[in-house]
This record gives structure tokens, C-alpha cells and sequence, in this order.
């Protein structure tokens, strides 16, 4: 089997990609995903407040996720579940062998190019190196949300969060849900990371304190979890808390294995693999997309990241001649799907000429995407949603952003707060004044 | 299992860690009826299931000692067992690195240590060589020692391996009984335990970190055992491709100092630690043991600094207050007693066997080897190196639950899962299934797949 477009991952970015590529006319695109169900995180988490920027509804995880897999496989996108990608290595006419291996048997693909949107996971109590003992009751919020959502299981007793983020205000709801009494949330940071709103709402309906300045000092509990011995980062003074579920939030890190093994550049900061604002890996043909390559963004970011990304592959094949021939072939499909005529750029650009690295400066963590394409002509392609993302490792004063190349301004950005773990975004109109020929361009408050 | 019930068997064996199962399956070679105890729901839940796992030659060992020469007998009969059983095995080798002067200038103390162990075959290697065989190798290695037998193993399924052959060959295994009073009736042994009475006329106390205990039940009081802890770091399997030796330090006099490993999983290994703990159950890790095996991690292998760690976990040492094994039968009272193993329980664990029992013959248990032997048992494969279910097509074709993958970071299937729930030993717990089968070892550590796993485990219940 063969097919233009294999999309490692059904999760927002990857239906997103998926059914925008055949909207384009893309002949075939096959969408693997391991898991038994499509949707990626939202299918565990039940709160509202997802599709507002690609969908312009708001929906709950689980509707929304059926939503984006109802799109894709409306348009022609095949998507195969339960479905593992194990390798994925250049084929030997051109393009990737795919394998997969699935209740189905062991099967490699060939695909004309690869769009990797494996998305990212929360690093868990073992990998923070929190000392103590190893007792159930510890987890993460994907185990949680899925014991609880797709399990139905009970969490009584006492639980404690560690982390203030959005997700860890999610998480303390998914416990509430759960029966659990949450007894706080706990961050090594000085304030919490989440909106005013959100957390004015999480106190007020469940009377969760955060701890700030706090660290998860030691786990108790020979088989079943006992309680945490906090430590005041100010004062060093710890105290026990009991308590009888655990959980790990945000501190994510992109599903990187795939892009590791197929031998991807990987930035050092979102240490997803390196793309440009093409989102082109350093493998020409291998594209990556979603939180993949900013862990971790709303969904709708990551959707729309996959729906730039389809537009990028859409052209490289159409520049590319023989799908879109075969495509003219195909005919009936093409139009009804007011794919008219040949596949253009999407930005009108043409082939990427030239490449030129954006990097941060302390206290910035990290930035997506990691490049800007340069098109025919000296003409930069912007970024997803025409902006750069970022983070912080530590909290700031509100200041402008100052984007520099060789020594000269490029552009500032508006006041941003810098709040770790909260995302910073970066707009591209100073993309024009970047010299194709010049050096890294780099981004600093 | 089975209810102990009131029959009367030739020999107890009171502990299924690696030496205890070893000794069962060793014993299930005679006709005798056995019985292999324990108070943990699972085998091999002690020192057994968390150490370096590493097969050692024994080329560091006191010249002289029991335990010299059990752990070369046992690492030889072991690397052939486990081939017939599919327990997971990696040649790798070793390196004993120096990275000062004193260091270098104690290898060839080190190599003479080993061939007076009957082991010959160490090697100096320049620090040129050194470095070309670990280009990951953080700068200031000076040279080093070669021992090109020194292995990995699966720790897990080694013991499991000979309780599954024990129970085949006949042997009760009763778990989740631990041992809390002996009295004797007419020459026969009654063992109080949480399951009820055992009887037995012979007694082998193999319980490891509890075997002090026991052993003064049966009027012993020749040591104590001094639990030692050691902290370990696994690091994620992106690591595996820094280092393709067992990287060693020179020992102290206290311990054998911070190791790195590749494990039979694909990951890297780093520890253990060596702190003398009161408790002999406290397997907590520690910020300050964390924090120094980071350091000297990174100072080993840079490249560590930017990977990912999976899993931090400490073990427990059986060490006395003697520098050998605590092995001696009592043939009046019809009692052995294996203590004192330390470290080297899972390399010498068959000769520590074939040792123990050539020493109850000889106190008088009646020795009639079995009439015909069952074949070996084949065990899981559970290794990196080999080729795990999810890559066998032919399996997969066969039968579609070994492409239908569970965990996604171990990539095991569900039809692992599923044979390990119905295997002769199987897991009471999910701790249990994690050491069959992989399940949530992985880096996620459960992110993806807890809530799955669980539900499956609990779908088939308890045993």
C-alpha cells in the first residue's frame, strides 16, 4: 500500500492536517493512530472550551474530538486506530516505508511524505526525580482523566496537585468529579500560572488553596500512597500532608520517539523536532505539527498548526508534479471537493530557498516554530496563525519582546507578561526585514 | 496456589527470591515434595527485583571465599539456562574505567584479583581504545579494564523462570505467607504463617532480607542482617545508544562504587548507591541519593544530562556483618540456612542451588532424581534485544492481540498481557504485571496507558 500523506497521531493536529490535506485535493492521506479512539487528549478530558479558534463552537474534549474525526473521515482521510507506527525510515524509491503494527498484522506504508503529530505527555513524579517511596495513588493528568472519564473510577480521600497551571485546575476539577477532596495545588513557582478567572473559580466552588513556593519533597506510602512531606522554598521548612492520590500536572515533553528514531534535528528547547515556519523537519518530506513542536498548546492551536501544515505538504506535493497529476486524473473527487485545478502555495511563494534559525535568550525557554522558510523570491513564510510561540522559565515584568538579527532590530512585540509554563505569542510582521542570507535571528525581552 | 492443608512435605523452602526459587527448581529435579514460601504475593519482590541487574562473572570477588566460587559456577550454569529458558541476556562486557592515577594504578591489582578467581580473561584498555569503543565517555577517563563476560540480565524473569519450573515439576508455591513461628512435633516442622500451618520435615531458609529472623526461629545466631539500600536511576531509552558496555568505577573497600548499564529493556542504568538502612523494608529513595547519582552520571556520560529519566527506585541488600555467604546445613536439626547473599544472589543463584542441595544429600534428605524430567519452560521474551511480539509478523498474523498494543512506551501488546494473567505463576498485583510484561515501565510512566492496563488487570481479577 501506498499513499501521498501518512499522519502519525489522530489527535487535533493530525485530523486537523488530515482532512485540510484532502480539502486540497490531496489524493490519499492515511491518519495511524495507537490508541482504540481518535481525538488525542480531548477524548479524556470532559470540560468545555474546546474549537473555539479552529471550530468557532466551543465543545466538551469528547465532542470535540469526535467532531474533528467525523471532519477528516467525511473528506476521504482514512484513519486506522489501534493502529502503531514503529518505524519510519526512507524508502527506497523515494519517499518513507512506513511500519505499523496493528490487530491487523505488520504492514509498512509507503508514503510520499510524513507528517508526524504525535503530540506530548506530562513528565511524570519518576522523571521530576521527586524522592520517597513508590506507592499506587501516583499519576499524571492523562492517567487521571482517563481512570475517571474512561474508566468511571472513584478517587475518594484526600488529593493533592502538583503544579498551578491551566491543566492542574483541570485536573483538581477531574478529582472533584471523581469524589476526591483536593487539599491544594502545589508549584515550586512564587505565584500560580493559571487565568484569574479560572482559579477564582476553582476556589470559590472548591475551596482548593495553592501553595506557592512549594515542593513535593517526598513521597509516603509502602503500597498505597499515605501523604507528601511539602518543603517551603523560602523558608526550607517541610511539614507531611496526607492525602491519597497524587497527581503530576504540566512540565510536558513532546511524544518525541519517532522523531528521535527517524534521526530529526531536535531543538533543545521544545526538544519536539526543529521546523520551520513550514513546519519542514530537518528531513526533506517529514513534516511535524501540534504539540509536537510547542508541548503544550490548546488544542485549537495544535489544530490549526496541522491545518498549516497540510497547506505546506499540499504545496510541496503540487510542486512536486506526480500527485498532482494524479489528482487532475482523479477528477470528480478534486472538484467535489473544490480542490480547482493545480495546488498553489498557499502563501504564493514557491520552494523553500533558504533557512534561517530563531533562538531565545534567557529567560525565554524556547520558541516555535525554530526556523523561517525563505521562499523564492527572498520572501519569508510566516508561522502558524502568523506568530511565533514561546515560553518563559521564569516569571518576568511585562516587557516587550525585541527581535534582533546580526545586531539589528527586526521588530518588537507588544507588552507580554512572562509567566512559565503560560504561553507567550510573538507576532510576524517584522518577518519581511529578516536578510535570507544573514544569521540566526533571536528573540529577547 | 494451593491451601497448605495439613500434609507433610520433605522440604520448606521459606523465601521465592531468586535463591529461593532457584533451590525449589533445583530440588523439583528429585522426588520430593516441596513446598516454596514467601510473605510477598509475587516472587522475586525482594532484593530480587531491584538491583543492576548484571550477570557477573564474579572476577571482583574475594579469591578464596564461598562466594567466589559460587558465582563463577552459578554465571555459567545461569547464562546456559537462561538461552534454554528465553530469560532476556545482553553480552555487552564491561569496562572498569580509572579516571585518576590512583585509580589506573589499581588495575592491575584488579586483574590479578580476577585470575585468582579462576576468571582470565580481563584486559587493559588504553584510554585511546577506551574512547573509541565509548565515544559518549565524558573526558578525564585514563584507561581501563576490560572483563568481556560481564553481562545483563532480565532480573524479573529469572526467578519467575524457576518458580514456573518448580510449580511444573510439582512444587506447591504458596504466597502471601509470611513465616512467624516454628515448632517441632515428632520430627516434623510447623511453620506458623498467615496462610495457615505448614509441615515439613526439612526446612531451607532462603528469605533473604528476612533471613536473620528465621534463622534464629531455628536456634541461630550467627548474623544479622544489615540491610543495605541502594538508589538506582533508569534513564529513557533515547540514552541506550551512549554506551555499549557495562561501564564500572574502581571499587572501594565499602562498595562497588556508581555503575552505568544498558539494561535488557533498551534503557541505561545508573547506581546503585550504598547506605546502611535500619529498616529492612525501606526501599524509599533519597533527594541526596538522586542527586549524587545525577552527578556522577553526567560526569560519566554528558550526554545523560539531556535525556530523560523514567524510573528511580531503590533495592535491598542482604549484608551481614561477614564479608562471605552465610551458608551451612544443620543436619541434626534437618535445616539449611543461605543468607547473607548481598549483591551476587542472581549470578550465583544455581550454583548457590546445586551447592545447597549437594549439601542436604549429604546431611541425609534422600536425593532420587525424577524418573524423567519436564522440559525447561519458556519463559516471555521481555528483552530489547531479541524480537518482541509486536515485530513478529507471523505471531500477528496468527493471532491479532499481539499487534494490539497496550503500552505504548514498552510497546506491549495485548496478548502479553493476556498470557501473563493466564501463566503458571501469575501476577497478583499490577507490580507483578509490570515484571512480566513491561506494562507501564515505560516513560510515560502510565500517562497513556495506566487507566488501560488497570482496567484490564482488574476485568480478569485477582488469582
Amino acid at each position: 500500500m501506498s499513499v501521498d500523506v501518512l499522519v502519525v497521531g489522530a489527535g487535533p493536529a493530525g485530523l486537523s492536517a488530515a482532512a485540510e490535506l484532502r480539502r486540497l485535493g490531496v489524493g490519499s492521506v492515511l491518519v495511524a493512530d495507537r490508541e482504540a479512539e481518535a481525538g488525542g487528549i480531548p477524548r479524556h478530558s470532559w470540560h468545555t472550551g474546546y474549537g473555539l479558534r479552529d471550530l468557532h463552537r466551543l465543545l466538551s474534549g469528547p465532542a470535540y474530538a469526535r467532531a474533528l474525526a467525523s471532519a477528516a473521515v467525511a473528506v476521504g482521510a482514512e484513519v486506522r486506530l489501534g493502529t502503531t507506527v514503529t518505524c519510519c525510515a526512507p524508502g527506497a524509491a523515494g519517499g518513507f516505508g512506513v511500519t505499523m503494527t496493528s490487530a491487523r498484522g505488520i504492514e509498512t506504508v509507503g508514503a510520499a511524505v510524513v507528517l508526524l503529530a504525535t503530540g506530548c505527555r506530562e513528565r511524570p513524579r519518576t522523571a521530576r526525580l521527586v524522592p520517597g517511596d513508590r506507592p499506587a495513588g501516583v499519576m499524571t493528568t492523562g492517567e487521571l482523566q482517563q481512570r475517571v472519564y474512561l474508566g468511571n473510577e472513584r478517587l475518594p480521600g484526600r488529593a493533592l496537585v502538583v503544579g498551578a497551571e491551566h491543566v492542574s485546575f483541570s485536573a483538581a476539577v477531574t478529582l472533584a468529579h471523581a469524589g476526591a477532596r483536593v487539599v491544594a495545588l502545589v508549584t515550586e513557582y512564587e505565584r500560580q500560572q493559571s487565568y484569574a478567572a479560572f482559579r477564582v473559580g476553582a476556589a470559590l466552588r472548591w475551596r482548593v488553596p495553592v501553595w506557592t513556593s512549594t515542593a513535593v519533597s517526598r513521597v509516603a506510602g509502602r503500597e498505597q500512597l499515605e501523604g507528601v512531606e511539602v518543603a517551603d522554598l523560602r523558608g526550607g521548612a517541610t511539614r507531611f500532608v496526607p492525602c491519597d492520590t497524587l497527581v503530576f500536572t504540566a512540565d510536558w515533553i513532546p511524544d518525541h520517539e519517532l522523531a528521535r528514531h527517524a534521526g530529526l534535528d531536535v531543538d533543545p528547547g521544545t526538544r519536539g523536532p526543529t521546523v520551520d515556519t513550514r513546519l519542514r523537519t530537518s528531513a526533506a518530506g517529514v513534516f511535524a505539527a501540534g504539540n509536537l513542536v510547542h508541548a503544550a498548546e490548546t488544542a485549537d492551536i495544535a489544530a490549526l498548526s496541522g491545518r498549516h501544515a497540510a497547506r505546506q505538504i499540499a504545496a510541496a506535493l503540487g510542486a512536486a508534479g506526480p500527485v498532482a497529476a494524479a489528482l487532475g486524473a482523479a477528477g470528480p473527487v478534486a472538484a467535489a471537493l473544490g480542490a480547482a485545478g493545480p495546488i498553489a502555495a498557499p502563501d504564493g511563494a514557491g520552494p523553500t530557498v533558504a533557512s534561517v534559525p530563531v533562538r531565545v535568550e534567557p529567560p525565554l525557554r524556547w520558541i516555535s516554530p525554530n526556523a523561517i522558510a525563505v521562499a523564492i523570491g527572498g520572501r519569508a513564510v510566516p508561522p502558524p496563525l502568523g506568530r511565533f510561540v514561546l515560553r518563559s522559565q521564569e516569571f518576568g515584568r511585562v516587557a516587550r519582546l525585541v527581535v534582533r538579527q546580526d545586531g539589528r532590530v527586526l521588530g518588537r512585540s507588544g507588552p507580554v507578561r512572562l509567566i512559565p509554563g503560560r504561553p507567550v505569542h510573538l507576532g510576524a510582521g517584522w518577518l519581511a526585514r529578516v536578510d535570507p542570507a544573514g544569521g540566526a535571528v533571536y528573540v529577547a525581552p | 496456589m494451593t491451601d497448605p492443608g495439613s500434609s507433610v512435605s520433605d522440604v520448606i523452602i521459606v523465601g521465592a527470591g531468586v535463591v529461593g526459587t532457584a533451590i525449589a527448581r533445583t530440588l523439583a529435579g528429585y522426588r520430593l515434595d516441596c513446598v516454596l514460601v514467601d510473605a510477598a504475593l509475587d516472587v522475586g519482590t525482594g532484593t530480587s527485583k531491584a538491583n543492576t541487574a548484571i550477570l557477573h562473572t564474579g572476577f571482583d570477588a574475594k579469591p578464596g571465599t564461598l562466594e567466589s566460587r559460587l558465582l563463577a559456577r552459578g554465571s555459567a550454569l545461569l547464562r546456559s539456562y537462561a538461552d534454554a529458558t528465553g530469560i532476556p541476556v545482553e553480552y555487552t562486557g564491561a569496562l572498569l574505567v580509572a579516571w585518576t592515577p590512583e585509580q589506573f594504578a589499581a588495575l592491575p591489582g584488579l586483574a590479578e584479583n580476577a585470575r585468582r578467581n579462576g576468571y582470565l580473561a580481563v584486559r587493559p584498555v588504553g584510554a585511546g581504545e577506551l574512547y573509541a569503543r565509548e565515544p559518549a565517555l565524558g573526558p578525564g577517563a585514563v584507561g581501563a579494564l576490560e572483563i568481556p563476560d560481564e553481562a545483563i540480565i532480565c532480573p524479573w524473569t529469572t526467578p519467575l523462570a524457576f518458580a514456573t519450573e518448580a510449580v511444573g515439576a510439582g512444587v506447591r508455591l504458596v504466597l502471601g505467607a509470611g513465616v512467624t513461628g516454628v515448632s517441632e512435633v515428632d520430627g516434623v516442622y510447623e511453620l506458623a504463617s498467615a496462610r495457615g500451618v505448614l509441615r515439613g520435615r526439612w526446612v531451607v531458609n532462603a528469605a533473604g532480607l528476612g533471613s536473620d529472623v528465621i534463622d534464629r526461629m531455628f536456634g541461630g545466631d550467627g548474623f544479622t542482617i544489615r540491610p543495605r539500600r541502594g538508589e538506582l536511576i533508569v534513564f529513557d531509552k533515547l540514552a541506550r545508544s551512549l554506551l555499549r558496555s557495562i561501564l564500572l568505577p574502581v571499587p572501594t573497600a565499602r562498595s562497588k562504587g556508581v555503575l552505568l548499564a544498558p539494561t535488557v529493556y533498551g534503557n541505561v542504568l545508573l547506581g546503585p548507591t550504598a547506605e546502611d538502612v535500619p529498616d529492612p523494608s525501606d526501599t524509599a529513595t533519597t533527594a541526596a541519593g538522586l542527586e549524587s547519582l545525577m552527578a556522577a552520571g553526567r560526569r560519566i556520560l554528558p550526554g545523560l544530562g539531556e535525556e530523560e529519566v523514567t524510573a528511580t527506585y531503590a533495592g535491598l541488600r542482604a549484608a551481614t556483618e561477614h564479608s562471605d555467604y552465610q551458608i551451612r546445613v544443620d543436619a541434626p536439626r534437618r535445616y539449611a540456612c543461605v543468607a547473607g547473599i548481598r549483591s551476587t544472589g542472581l549470578s550465583a543463584s544455581l550454583g548457590i542451588a546445586e551447592h545447597v542441595v549437594g549439601l542436604l544429600g549429604e546431611a541425609g534428605l534422600p536425593l532420587r532424581p525424577v524418573a524423567s524430567a519436564l522440559p525447561l519452560p519458556r519463559m516471555p521474551y521481555i528483552g530489547e534485544a531479541g524480537r518482541r511480539p509486536y515485530q513478529d509478523a507471523s505471531l500477528v498474523a496468527g493471532d491479532g492481540a499481539y499487534g494490539q498494543i497496550v503500552c505504548h512506551c514498552e510497546r506491549v501488546s495485548l496478548g502479553e498481557v493476556r498470557d501473563a494473567l493466564a501463566s503458571p505463576v501469575p501476577p497478583a498485583d499490577l507490580g507483578g504485571l509490570r515484571r512480566r510484561t513491561r506494562a507501564m515501565n515505560g516513560r510515560c510512566q502510565g500517562f497513556f496507558c495506566a487507566a488501560t492496563v488497570s482496567r484490564l488487570f482488574s476485568e480478569v481479577g485477582l488469582p
